[in-house]
């Protein structure tokens, strides 16, 4: 009984958390990944991108709830999204024809566009900031739970209750979704086989009549799509500002490096990664082996590795640790 | 003189919008906006010297900048002597260990070559290193931030003069450097961008959550100043008299003896804040002019035509027997130091040091903005970009708040859109900035004050 209730709780506190954190991350580590391997430079912008995605599904939703029109127990957000990614879409089309688009033609260096990057980055947080402000929002309504710990405890008799979230459940359903047709478009399709072509050889990808406008155009779309499903799904799950949106661009870049940065395979199980590691790294396991152990053997101390402040630093460590031994990342990067 | 008309008029039209603020606003604004500037100034001359000079990206400019910080505390702090008496042992203990640790695994390193027997070696010390310093550590840091938490809970510095911390702010952020540049410096530019911004994340990090070091996020205030206090200065005789000499024809107008008291007592309380900032502005040129005649000395000196060729071609620096690598790692820990420099000016100018307020946005990327608008691999460009950024920075709200009420002009007070704009006047500084980065790089992606090559 006691080995069940162990590892109720850490399915409860560890698992299902660093689950649908990692997938949150993954799509945005996805995304990353991809501009690095077709416009070949780091994109900065890639938080406030999420959190701009993020902000007009909220402002459709708080329309459809204000028409009064809901999914039940799924969350409204959930219907406002598709519009959310279409004008994601056409924000950042707009941007690249501004802004990207002259230095490909100019063939500036890669670092010459993540400069112009940050400059975008700049904007698109202004414009964010300007338009819904900087405050937290919560804009979840629907089902809460699946699972309520105390259901869980009468059901099957133990101590530890198991509580699962419905935007859990949520973001783990659409996540597997989209990355199983991201990665059947990309390896399957016409177009996805063309865009792994030019990410592995631009100038032989152009000689057997490769469009390029089409490959990039094609990438910024998946980016849209996948900065705002990613970002709606974190806001559902937690809650929507501005700077911790921001923030999480520091480990979306971590777990595309780690998993090998130009490989979005790589980057998925990268999100996952950095996901787990911060979670298991930062968890006080004194209870897990207060059910374990003997009474006698009773640990004193909370068993955590780390202090939790210290979350964000631990996947910048492992970050650090995969550069110097392994820079191409763990699942070999620039293969796509 | 006709050479260097441009860096002149530029100059010039910087310092005339300073005291076009003075005039407008207060000269109490315009001062502090120069002593930041100047502030700004010197990161960017650290930043140029790392990307102008020899073409490194380090986008850590935050946490060598907390790390100057740092310094300023450890420096000026009294020590807390019980706090040293109940957990000082430890620490120092602590710090051998690490010092044995390191010493031990590059003796390693050293004497034996690379096999999988040496990698379980320097593992097993690194673990039971790090389990030895947590059992040692431990009981120390809770004695240590239980000593009155509220107003120490931690070791203090050393009380020397806080001039020092900008010397010791140097070092902190060098050695920092070093370290980093041991780690990253091989990787390719965009890697290191990434690699260096989140290191920096790291060190605030442990900045914030290492009580015992500086209060963590409670936050080290009433730093000692280099320069008078206000309240000093406004009691003492020959300020006053300096001040009613100042102001001879305005007083004079006034006949009432009581109100003139009254007057000159306000104008004394005025023009001690401008006498402080006038003091810290006076200290801040001093440090920048040294830095620009060592850092105008350096590039146009043989080395200095070495880091430029070795950042135009790497590989042919490399074929003509220039140690890249070597010359890399130094460039990158001056550019650093230089930037803990300012960390530490930063903190003795606030006379606080709260490591929340350390944020990537302004510690890094307005940084490279300043940079990168200003000139690279020019001095005086990138002091210029300090100058124009920060200032543009500051000023950006009341420019937006002319701006949206000149647009919005023909809607009424009430009118919801426009409350709305004016309420989020803050963030048009990013707007400002995002664009103004834009158009520089796209229009003259050399700066506003490009790099000049003298041919000789």
């Amino acid at each position: 009984m006691d080995y069940l209730n162990a590892i109720v709780l850490l399915l409860n506190y560890l698992f299902v958390p660093a689950l649908s954190y990692g997938s949150q991350l993954a799509l945005g580590a996805i995304f990353v990944s991809l501009i690095y391997g077709i416009l070949r430079f780091a994109y900065f912008t890639a938080g406030d991108l999420m959190s701009f995605g993020t902000m007009f599904t909220i402002l459709f939703t708080w329309y459809f709830q204000y028409l009064g029109i809901n999914l039940g127990f799924l969350p409204t957000a959930l219907l406002a999204m598709p519009f959310g990614i279409i004008i994601t879409i056409l924000y950042v089309l707009v941007k690249d024809k501004l802004v990207f688009s002259y230095y490909r033609t100019q063939k500036s260096p890669p670092v010459m566009l993540a400069m112009v990057s940050i400059g975008t980055m700049f904007v698109t947080q202004a414009i964010v900031r300007i338009v819904i402000g900087p405050f937290d929002r919560r804009f979840f309504d629907g089902e809460k739970f699946i699972l309520k710990a105390n259901e869980f405890k009468e059901m099957t008799g133990l101590n530890e209750g198991l509580t699962i979230k419905s935007t859990q459940v949520i973001t783990l359903f659409v996540t597997i979704i989209v990355v199983s047709i991201l990665f059947w478009f990309l390896n399957r399709t016409k177009t996805g086989k063309s865009m792994r072509a030019y990410s592995d050889n631009e100038d032989l990808a152009l000689l057997s009549g490769i469009d390029p406008k089409k490959v990039v155009m094609i990438t910024w779309v998946i980016a849209a799509i996948l900065a705002t499903i990613g970002g709606a799904l974190y806001g559902l799950d937690k809650s929507f500002k501005p700077f911790t949106y921001f923030n999480n661009m520091l480990p979306i870049f971590a777990a595309a490096i780690v998993g090998g940065i130009g490989n979005p395979f790589g980057a998925f199980l990268g999100g996952y990664v950095i996901a787990f590691s911060e979670i298991l790294l930062t968890y006080a396991y004194k209870k897990f082996f207060v059910y374990l152990l003997p009474a006698s053997l009773e640990p004193d101390g909370l068993l955590q590795l780390l202090s939790t402040d210290y979350k964000f630093a631990v996947s910048f460590s492992i970050l650090v640790i995969v550069l110097l031994f392994r820079p191409s990342g763990i699942f070999k990067g620039k293969v796509l | 003189m006709r050479k260097h008309l441009d860096i002149i008029s530029a100059y010039s039209i910087m310092l005339g919008l300073i005291i076009l603020v003075g005039f407008l606003q207060s000269w109490s604004m315009a001062l502090s906006i120069l002593c930041l500037c100047l502030i700004s100034a010197v990161m960017t001359m650290g930043a140029n010297i790392q990307w102008g000079y020899a073409g490194l990206i380090n986008f850590g400019i935050m946490g060598y900048t907390a790390l100057g910080g740092l310094a300023a505390v450890l420096v000026s702090v009294p020590p807390v002597r019980e706090a040293w008496q109940v957990g000082g042992l430890n620490m120092i203990l602590c710090a051998f260990l690490i010092a044995f640790m390191v010493f031990s695994i590059r003796f390693i390193t050293k004497k034996y070559n690379q096999s999988k027997k040496r990698s379980y070696g320097i593992a097993a010390i690194i673990i039971v290193g790090l389990i030895l310093l947590r059992l040692i550590s431990a009981p120390a840091i809770e004695s240590i931030e239980s000593v009155s938490p509220a107003t120490t809970g931690f070791l203090g510095g050393m009380g020397l003069p806080i001039l020092f911390s900008w010397i010791v702010g140097a070092f902190f952020a060098g050695a920092l450097a070093y370290i980093i540049g041991k780690i990253a410096l091989g990787l390719r530019a965009d890697y290191l961008a990434i690699a260096t911004l989140l290191i920096s994340e790291i060190v605030i990090s442990v900045i914030k959550h290492e009580d015992w070091l500086a209060r963590g996020v409670k936050n080290v205030i009433g730093l000692k100043r280099p320069v008078p206090y206000e309240v000093d200065l406004q009691s003492k005789e020959w300020f006053i008299n300096l001040v009613e000499k100042f102001n001879q024809g305005a007083l004079n107008l006034i006949t009432n003896t009581l109100e003139r008291q009254e007057a000159l007592k306000q104008l004394v309380i005025e023009s001690s804040t401008v006498f402080v900032k006038l003091c810290f502005a006076g200290l801040f040129t001093v440090v920048v002019i040294i830095l620009l005649i060592i850092t105008q000395k350096a590039l146009y000196s043989p080395w200095g035509r070495m880091m430029r060729a070795i950042r135009d071609n790497e590989e042919a620096a490399n074929a003509m027997g220039k140690n890249v690598v070597k010359q890399h790692l130094l460039i990158f820990v001056l550019g650093s130091a230089i930037v803990g420099i300012a960390g530490a000016m930063m903190v003795t100018y606030d006379g606080l040091f709260t490591p929340g307020s350390y944020r990537p946005m302004r510690y890094t990327f307005l940084i490279w903005v300043m940079v990168i608008v200003g000139g690279s691999g020019n001095n005086f460009g990138a002091i210029l970009g300090g100058f124009a950024v920060w200032f543009l920075w500051v000023e950006a709200a009341p420019i937006a708040l002319f701006l949206i009420n000149f647009f919005t002009s023909g809607l009424e007070e009430t009118n919801a859109f426009r409350v709305h704009l004016v309420n989020s006047i803050p963030y048009f500084r990013f707007l400002m900035m995002g664009i103004g980065l834009l158009l520089i790089m796209r229009y003259r992606p050399k700066g506003i004050l490009p790099e000049k090559i003298k041919h000789i």
